[in-house]
């Protein structure tokens, strides 16, 4: 049985416990809601993108001269997989998600027989896929320095990427990240960037996009600026899916922790009162008996 | 006055510009052009250099881009760069930082194409840096 003072201790240091994670939580609120601007502003850039992209794909229709990173090697052999997590833990299971979704595709990739590499983005997903896949790992991109996520973060790992495509080091390239739903609620993504995917060229017949454009200069040569572009700007977007992900994973974590601290101290107040008020009904006891042998 | 179209200028960041304008002036790929209402359906790759715009109510602003591209209707125009600023706002560290960059791609070109494209991309960042920091 804990005496009392143990008792006030412990009362003292689950409060202090609980101060932090609802300052965390309040912290997490803040960036959230900075994170999801930055979200939704970047979302223009996107989406048009998408949709020139989409244009231009149609008036080069698939032909011959179609860039590699479009069309991909014609080999599906090697398997690049960037894997972007958070460089925080205390977010509940946001990272563990995106790194066992990853690890459930590595698994199937290797049953297939291809060979797998990895490129960690973000310090947790390093860590866990370090334990069973250190051998793969063959790079990591540290963004703890950074501050507000840039676009030139992205287009760094976007080059590294292309860099190794064009030494031929992989095939396909698939993207992890966590898509940011709500707050509650983020769903661990693959998305597959290179070969790109084909699938907005239908987008394009429906958006009316089928005037007659003048391309300057040729199309061949415009898409080929656009699509390492295009791999940028899909880095971009799941950077920041991912940190506003993140933040709401931490958001709500932060907030069950501040519940349990508020149900502990509850609990140990109980307790505290119990034992005071046995140890007065002792003294009282003690007394009256005193009194009473007089 | 000239009719007015829908003018958007979009980094990766955000969204610049997104207004009615009269004309704009694009630094395209193959040289400079000024867009106004209904012009025909154009699509141009962009080098780094300023851009002019001239709005609906008279103003006029200009804006620096590095790289992007310009993606023209009839309706209206969508610039999309890599990297947008106004010109007032314009970083002389971060553009000197750029040229640094640039001069070291130039250095490093593995093959003759690499190495004249990575010249051309200086040559176009020291004009622009001409172009925009007399003052």
């Amino acid at each position: 049985m804990p005496s009392l003072k143990d008792l006030r201790n412990r009362i003292a240091s689950v409060k202090a416990t609980q101060k932090i994670t609802k300052a965390m939580q309040m912290v997490a609120a803040a960036k959230l809601r900075r994170a999801q601007e930055a979200a939704e502003a970047a979302r223009p850039y996107s989406e048009r993108m998408g949709a020139v992209l989409a244009n231009i794909t149609q008036a080069v229709g698939g032909g011959g001269d179609a860039p590699a990173l479009m069309t991909g090697t014609g080999k599906d052999d090697v398997h690049l997989l960037v894997v972007c997590t958070a460089e925080r833990g205390l977010c509940g299971g946001f990272n563990s998600q995106i790194a066992r979704f990853a690890r459930d595709h590595i698994r199937r990739l290797l049953a297939d027989g291809k060979q797998v590499k990895i490129i960690c983005v973000g310090k947790k997903g390093f860590d866990i896929l370090r334990r069973d896949y250190a051998s793969m790992i063959i790079d990591r991109v540290d963004l703890r320095e950074v501050k507000t996520l840039g676009f030139v973060n992205a287009d760094a790992i976007a080059r590294k990427v292309i860099h190794l495509f064009g030494e031929g080091s992989f095939d396909v390239c698939t993207l992890f990240y966590s898509q940011f739903k709500s707050v509650i609620s983020q769903i661990p993504t693959a998305q597959q960037i290179i070969p790109a995917g084909v699938a907005s060229a239908p987008a394009a017949a429906a958006d009316g996009g089928n005037a007659v454009y003048e391309y300057e200069p040729e199309p061949g040569e415009i898409l080929s600026d656009l699509i390492p572009r295009n791999i940028s700007v899909q880095v971009f977007r799941a950077l920041l899916e991912n940190a506003a992900g993140e933040m709401g994973a931490k958001m709500s974590a932060m907030d069950n922790a501040t519940r349990n601290a508020g149900d502990m101290i509850n609990k140990l107040s109980i307790t505290y009162n119990r034992q005071r008020q046995a140890q007065i009904t002792k003294e009282l006891i003690e007394i009256i008996s005193g009194a009473e042998a007089l | 006055m000239a009719e007015a179209f829908q003018f958007e200028l979009v980094s990766p960041e955000r969204l610049l510009v997104s207004e009615q304008v009269e004309s704009v002036v694009i630094p395209g790929a193959e040289g400079e052009m000024t867009v106004m209402a209904h012009h025909a359906p154009v699509m141009t790759t962009i080098k780094p250099g300023v851009v002019t715009v001239k709005t609906a109510a008279g103003k006029e602003e200009r804006y620096v881009v590095f790289g992007g591209f310009a993606d023209i209707v009839p309706a209206g125009c969508t610039l999309l760069a890599e990297s947008a600023v106004a010109v007032g706002d314009i970083d002389r560290t971060d553009l000197a930082r750029r040229i640094q960059e640039a001069r070291e791609d130039a250095a490093d070109a593995k093959d003759d194409e690499a190495r004249s494209k990575a010249e051309q991309f200086l040559s176009q960042l020291t004009t622009l840096e001409g172009a925009i920091l007399p003052a």
